[in-house]
């Protein structure tokens, strides 16, 4: 289920609403509404789903309407035509639409927000602010502080709850936003290049340390950035935009094997493939690989065999006749035992194993990887061979 | 031309006359009420001032002031400026005085600091009090001193008047000024978490400004005492009465002493309203 929908959204900055809606309609761009109605477009016709618990990334160069659709989600902006979907109390309500009571109830509970200059209020301590939102609730100031003191210790700043904020670093500062953010314990969070005002070492480390606690406390989280890597590192799903569109909206693999156009090319141009593409993009899949009865060919001279049952899953391996052992890897990161892989013949790993942790289980074992999917079934084989095509294919685009 | 310019003279100042005379006629119990509040408010205030022994008053006046300041320096100041003035004679006029700029500026504040916040709320109020503010602060003191006398009497509310009149654009102003600057982000950052209005108002916009406001208040309260001697000529107690009565004696000795009084009470009021400085805080 989804925990926020835009369904097909225009956002328009400017007093002849109507007029621009038409010029949308007609497919104008950006400019040429600007020059007919002096309106600005900040979005036209987005239309994006975000799943329960995961991290979707919102790209696109400056000024391409990131943060405006960002900001309907909470109706910091207002939306001229379509419906803004949040998931509230256990139904979807129209953010655009509803009354100023439930609007502010969503504000309360549902989600929060972490903003790019980090929004901290200067004249209160590190710990009234991450109290802030539970006040504006009217939590009661016991629990405030219970909750509060709980949060700071999340994100590591116990120490100075009593400091004024500009006492802070801008990395402290923005774990203070944080820390804000999750006090009223939303799950939604909305948060616009919270990252963007640091230096790229305390960027890095709170990129880790978000990643660290969605792992714990799994909230939706929508995430603004231009940062291709930071994109790459923290997205489930990554929407890329442009002039107010969204041009292409899917996994990060997704995108960068497929880009929907010349602009989505140019941009994942530059991203580094190994932590992106998985097995499935390089495989050699199982169904085109010989078959001689219940067993698979793996090899080019036709001696190495591995035996499948009658669902497909590999069960054994035959090496020119002699019994060969399988290793098991992993997850993504392809983990596998030591001792299993020297003995091993044959490692099995996941469908969905990096690209980047295939080419270390290579380099490590120097064994052949059979891909099997959720199920178990054999999936495709991923040998030298096929990494080294796969990223040919790559790097000639 | 130029005859006939002069003998058609616009009436503007029997207009005024007539309109002060028709709020006479019938808006008599109004003024009369805001007469008897006013009067009430400063009357106690000097009464209660006036009660206490004045070495005491002026050891809990060294005592405040030092916790809030934590200055020696400050503290040695106050005690000899207003020792000196008991010497003089003039304390019992430096409390009237002191009653007097305290109850103006009170109500200056009060009616001035919600209007500075609307009028921040609203831009077009804004641009149209902004002229009236003008007005207020250029317009001879004595042109609105003979109305105001006429509708409150002789004393100290026709004083208190005058005084708010010309004080009261400094807090307008710059609770407007303190309100108006609060960056954006901080509203949306109380209207992401759900700030409704008024909580917008407590805990974003007027902490935000306060430092401005209470930049306003203070001067409120030194143009309150520079209006203490136009106070006195409508009859209003203080330190303002023997400056008039000096010039109208001629008497340079009581002048001069009663002039020291005021300035010194200035200086003292200057010292003990700035903000004290905040510890370890940039901005
Ligand atoms: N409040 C506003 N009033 C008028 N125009 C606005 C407003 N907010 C945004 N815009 C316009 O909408 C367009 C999209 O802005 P938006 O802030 O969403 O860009 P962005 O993708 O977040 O860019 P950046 O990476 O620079 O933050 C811009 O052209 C901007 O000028
Ligand atoms: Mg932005």
């Amino acid at each position: 289920m989804s925990a926020v929908e835009f369904r097909n959204i225009d956002i328009v900055f400017g007093a002849d609403q109507k007029g621009a809606l038409r010029l949308i309609d007609e497919g104008r761009t950006r400019d040429e509404i600007l020059k007919a109605t002096g309106a600005v477009l900040g979005a036209a016709g987005v239309s994006l789903s975000i799943e329960r618990g995961e991290i979707c990334v919102l790209m696109g160069l400056s000024g391409s309407g990131k943060s405006t659709i960002l900001r309907a989600i909470n109706r910091l902006n207002e939306v001229a035509r379509g419906a803004v979907l949040v998931e509230h109390k256990g139904a979807m309500i129209d953010v655009a639409r509803c009354d100023e009571a439930t609007l502010r109830d969503i504000r309360m509970n549902t989600v929060s927000m972490v903003f790019q200059q980090f929004g901290l209020l200067p004249w209160r301590t590190v710990r009234d602010n991450v109290g802030f939102g539970l006040e504006l609730r009217g939590t009661p100031a016991a629990e405030r502080r219970r909750i509060v003191d709980e949060k700071l210790a999340m994100v590591g700043l116990t120490n100075w709850a009593e400091k004024y904020t500009n006492e802070l670093s801008g990395g402290m500062q923005q774990r203070v936003g944080l820390a804000r953010a999750f006090a009223t314990d939303a799950d939604i969070l909305l948060m616009d290049e919270p990252f963007s005002a640091l230096d790229p070492l305390i960027r890095d480390k709170l990129q880790d340390e978000l990643l660290d606690l969605q792992r714990r406390i799994h909230k939706t989280i929508v995430f603004v950035s231009h940062d291709l890597d930071e994109a790459l590192k923290l997205g489930n799903k990554i929407a890329i935009m442009e002039g107010g569109r969204i041009v292409q909206a899917g996994t990060a693999e997704d995108i960068l094997l497929r880009p929907a156009n010349a602009y989505v090319a140019e941009f994942v141009k530059h991203m580094n493939p190994l932590n992106v593409l998985r097995g499935t993009a390089v495989m050699r899949p199982a169904a085109s690989l010989p078959r001689q009865g219940d067993q698979v060919v793996l090899d080019k001279s036709g001696r190495v065999k591995v035996t499948v049952d009658a669902q497909g899953r590999p069960i054994a391996l035959d090496l020119d006749g002699r019994v060969g052992r399988l290793a098991t890897a992993d997850g993504e990161a392809g983990r596998i035992d030591d001792r299993l892989a020297f003995e091993a013949d044959c490692i099995v790993a996941p469908v969905d194993l990096k690209l980047r942790a295939a080419i270390e289980l290579k380099r490590h074992t120097d064994l052949p990887i059979l891909l099997v999917d959720n199920l178990g079934c054999l999936a495709g084989l991923c040998d030298d061979d096929e990494i080294y095509r796969g990223l040919l294919r790559r790097l000639d685009g | 031309m130029y005859d006939w310019l002069t003998e058609h003279k616009i009436p503007l100042g029997i207009w005024l006359r007539d309109f002060v005379d028709l709020l006479t006629t019938h808006g008599q119990s109004v003024f009369d009420f805001i007469s008897l509040v006013l009067g009430g408010l400063i009357g106690g205030f000097t009464a209660a001032l006036l009660w206490v022994p004045p070495l005491l008053l002026i050891a809990i006046f060294a005592l405040v002031a030092w916790l809030v300041h934590r200055s020696v320096g400050l503290v040695v100041f106050i005690l000899g400026a207003l020792l000196l003035v008991t010497n003089l004679g003039y304390w019992q006029a430096t409390m009237e005085t002191l009653s007097l700029v305290f109850c103006a500026t009170f109500v200056c504040v009060v009616v001035g600091v919600p209007i500075g916040i609307a009028a921040a709320h609203r831009p077009w109020l804004y641009t149209g009090i902004r002229p009236i503010l003008d007005l207020m602060q250029t317009i001879p003191t004595f042109v609105y001193l003979i109305p105001t006398l006429v509708l409150f009497g002789l004393g100290a509310v026709p004083g208190l008047i005058s005084t708010v009149i010309f004080s009261i654009p400094a807090p307008i102003r710059l609770t407007h000024l303190g309100i108006s600057s609060v960056p954006p982000a901080l509203y949306e950052a109380g209207k992401a978490f759900g700030a409704t209005k008024t909580q917008l108002l407590f805990k974003v916009e007027l902490p935000h400004a306060l430092p401005t406001i209470m930049a306003g208040i203070t001067q409120c309260i030194m143009l309150s005492l520079s209006m203490v001697v136009i106070a006195a000529l409508v009859g209003a107690d203080g330190l303002g009465k023997p400056v008039v009565r000096a010039l109208n004696s001629v008497n340079i000795a009581m002048g001069f002493e009663a002039g020291l009084a005021i300035v010194v009470l200035a200086i003292v009021l200057d010292r003990v309203c700035k903000r004290p400085e905040r510890r370890s805080r940039k901005g």
